[in-house]
């Protein structure tokens, strides 16, 4: 990490604690004077939003667990008694609950701005490398809580995503049991499910300080992609961005608090109101909604491939789905960054928007027609954007002239305004 | 090696590719190795099911109060199964069926026990994703499941849609015409 510090300590205490550990120097360094491009949108204000959210979810699922028994007899009636006899536990339930959805909501916002303005190009793979793992952690951390509350959707939601294992030739079997801890669903599941949701954010937590190390050594992407040059092109993340970012999460929080205090059970599904019972299935098994896109990949194939059947194919194409993600800096060759010079690139993004859009609204429907065809469709689209359109778009457009550095271009909207 | 002066040593060690440290350093590597192994193991196969979840190994269960045409579900090793007193007409159109136009081929006759053809008796779980089908419906006069669109035969045969395989049959065992043993 470069030298940006203008930190001179001021009293005799600081320079003692300077010379053995300077956490004081590091955080000056790195928040406050950190230089950061000037023309940053508020698509950039997600990443400090991110940073709360996980915050918010640690607070209260800390308090959750002061009061919630993860037993398959108490479980469902330990989250009802948060919620009617907790002082307070109505909101800091709902909080939780709400808070994964925000969460997703500014996690897909945060992947798509990178995936526009091109930051996962060279020297930033690692950095979105990272941000992928951070995604998957995510992704498992939520799906192990939405089991603690013990409701039906919980408990067929499991028993779908663990089955998922069982498409593993040979070994699928005794991976499931092991998972699971039994034949099917049950205590031992809950138990473990509730220790490892609760480590889980801590790893994300640290994956998340290795994302901003990446982060702080190349410096910010930008709208406009081109590298910064000098000094004119930045200014000190303190006060400029601390304050843009504090502004952006103001905002983020009043769509969640609207939530939170008058529909804290919309995001939610009705059918987990109802107690577990491994008997019944409900008509139509829904994951939570941010699940859905990669849900509905994985039951696009219901048909075999070669000598891979149907289950194991739909398990291929979900993680292919997400390696796609991985391997992205390798399949787009442009060396163009911002999606704003690239008068075609731009059109595929959108569709691609709209088609991912489309999956997560299929993934709720019926396994019916026209769905069933159209999740095909859509899925296929998903692995055309990536492993077609992008590496054929790298090789034929032709990009629009690049402004020279961020100064000229932010001057020049200026001179056009 | 040569600083050592060993004139027989280092003679050796040039003209063998591997020298004795080298050996030492693979062995020790390889017995900490197997060390680590040996203690990362118990961690993990405390996941395994446990005693008390193996114990629940086998059941009895009186089937006499199950009429023509009625399905019960009952619960072994923590999964459900459905037991299922068919109608000859379901019977009839399950033998019917040519093995070619099965995704997972399995005759009738293999599915059920001998003199007990009316009776089948599965694990509910759709071999898809876990879901329990619904019974009596479908396209194949048997279970339909509505998770992702199963169809499955009145022999509880996959038909049509992303399941795999055939319902499984658990080991079971009519111990006389009307008590079975499941397990
Ligand atoms: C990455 C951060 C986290 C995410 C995305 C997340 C997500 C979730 C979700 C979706 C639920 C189900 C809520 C419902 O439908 O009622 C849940 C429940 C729960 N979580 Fe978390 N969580 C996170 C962090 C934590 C932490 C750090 C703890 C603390 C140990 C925790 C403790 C709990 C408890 C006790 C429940 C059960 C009570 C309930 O259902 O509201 N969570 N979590
Ligand atoms: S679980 Fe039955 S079709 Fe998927």
């Amino acid at each position: 990490m470069s030298e940006h510090s203008t930190y001179v300590p001021g009293t005799a205490v600081e320079k003692w604690l300077d010379d053995r550990l300077p956490v004081v120097r590091f955080a000056k360094e790195h928040l406050m004077d950190f230089p950061t491009p000037k023309n940053l949108n508020y698509w950039w204000t997600f990443g400090a939003i991110l940073v709360m959210c996980l915050g918010v979810q640690i607070v209260t699922g800390i308090i959750l667990a002061m009061h919630y028994v993860p037993n398959v007899a108490l479980a469902f009636d330990s989250v009802e008694h948060i919620r009617r006899d907790i002082s307070g536990g109505r909101v800091i339930q709902a909080t939780h609950a709400v808070g994964a959805s925000m969460f997703f909501v500014a996690l897909y916002i945060h992947m798509f701005r990178g995936l526009f303005y091109g930051s996962y190009k060279a020297p930033r793979e690692i950095l979105w490398i990272l941000g992928v793992v951070i995604f998957l952690l995510t992704t498992a951390t939520a799906f192990m809580g939405y089991i603690l509350p013990w409701g039906q959707m919980s408990f067929w939601g499991a028993t779908v995503i663990s089955n998922i294992f069982s498409a593993i030739p040979l070994v699928g079997d005794s991976i499931k049991q092991l998972v699971l801890g039994g034949f099917a669903v049950g205590n031992p599941t809950l138990n473990r499910f509730f220790s490892l949701h609760y480590l889980l954010p801590f790893i994300i937590a640290a994956v998340v300080a290795l994302h901003i190390w990446a982060l702080h050594v190349p410096g910010n992407n930008n709208p406009i992609g081109v590298d910064v040059k000098d000094s004119r092109d930045t200014v000190p993340f303190h006060p400029y961005y601390t304050m843009k970012d504090l502004f952006g999460m103001v905002l983020f929080m009043i769509p969640f608090a609207w939530f939170v205090f008058f529909a804290p059970d919309i995001l939610g599904h009705p059918d987990n109101y109802i107690m577990a019972n491994s008997q019944v299935t409900p008509s139509h098994i829904v994951p939570e909604w941010y699940l859905l896109p990669f849900y509905t990949i994985l039951r696009a194939i219901d048909f075999n491939i070669l000598f891979i059947d149907s289950k194991l194919g739909g398990v291929i194409a979900m993680g292919g789905a997400m390696a796609c993600l991985l391997v992205v800096p390798w399949l787009d060759t442009s060396k163009v960054r911002s999606g704003v010079f690239r008068p075609m690139f731009r059109w595929f993004y959108g569709l691609f928007v709209i088609n991912f859009i489309a999956l997560m609204y299929l993934g709720a429907q019926e396994a019916a027609e026209p769905y069933t065809t159209l999740a095909k469709v859509c899925t296929a689209f998903y692995f055309l954007y990536f492993l077609v359109i992008l590496p054929v778009l790298s090789r034929i457009e032709t990009p629009k002239p690049l402004p020279t550095s961020i100064s000229e271009s932010v001057l020049g909207n200026k001179a056009h305004a | 090696m040569h600083s050592y002066g060993e004139t027989d040593l280092s003679t050796q060690a040039e003209h063998s590719s591997t020298n004795r440290r080298d050996f030492l350093y693979i062995a020790t590597g390889a017995v900490g190795a197997v060390g680590a192994a040996a203690v990362v193991w118990p961690l993990i196969n405390q996941l395994n099911p446990d005693a008390s979840t193996l114990a629940l190994a086998s059941i009895q269960y009186n089937i006499a109060p199950i009429e023509e045409g009625q399905s019960v579900t009952i619960t072994w090793r923590g999964l459900p199964v459905f037991v299922r007193h068919r109608t000859p007409k379901e019977i009839e159109e399950a033998k019917a069926v040519p093995m070619a136009d099965l995704k997972d081929p399995e005759t009738d006759e293999a599915r059920t026990k001998p003199g007990h053809e009316q009776w089948l008796i599965m694990i509910a779980n759709c071999t898809h994703l876990g879901c329990i089908p619904v019974g009596q419906s479908g396209d194949f006069d048997g279970w339909f499941c509505p998770c992702h669109g199963s169809h499955y035969d009145s022999a509880g045969r996959i038909r049509r849609g992303p399941a795999p395989k055939n319902l499984v049959v658990p080991p079971y065992e009519f111990l006389s015409d009307t008590l079975v043993q499941i397990g």
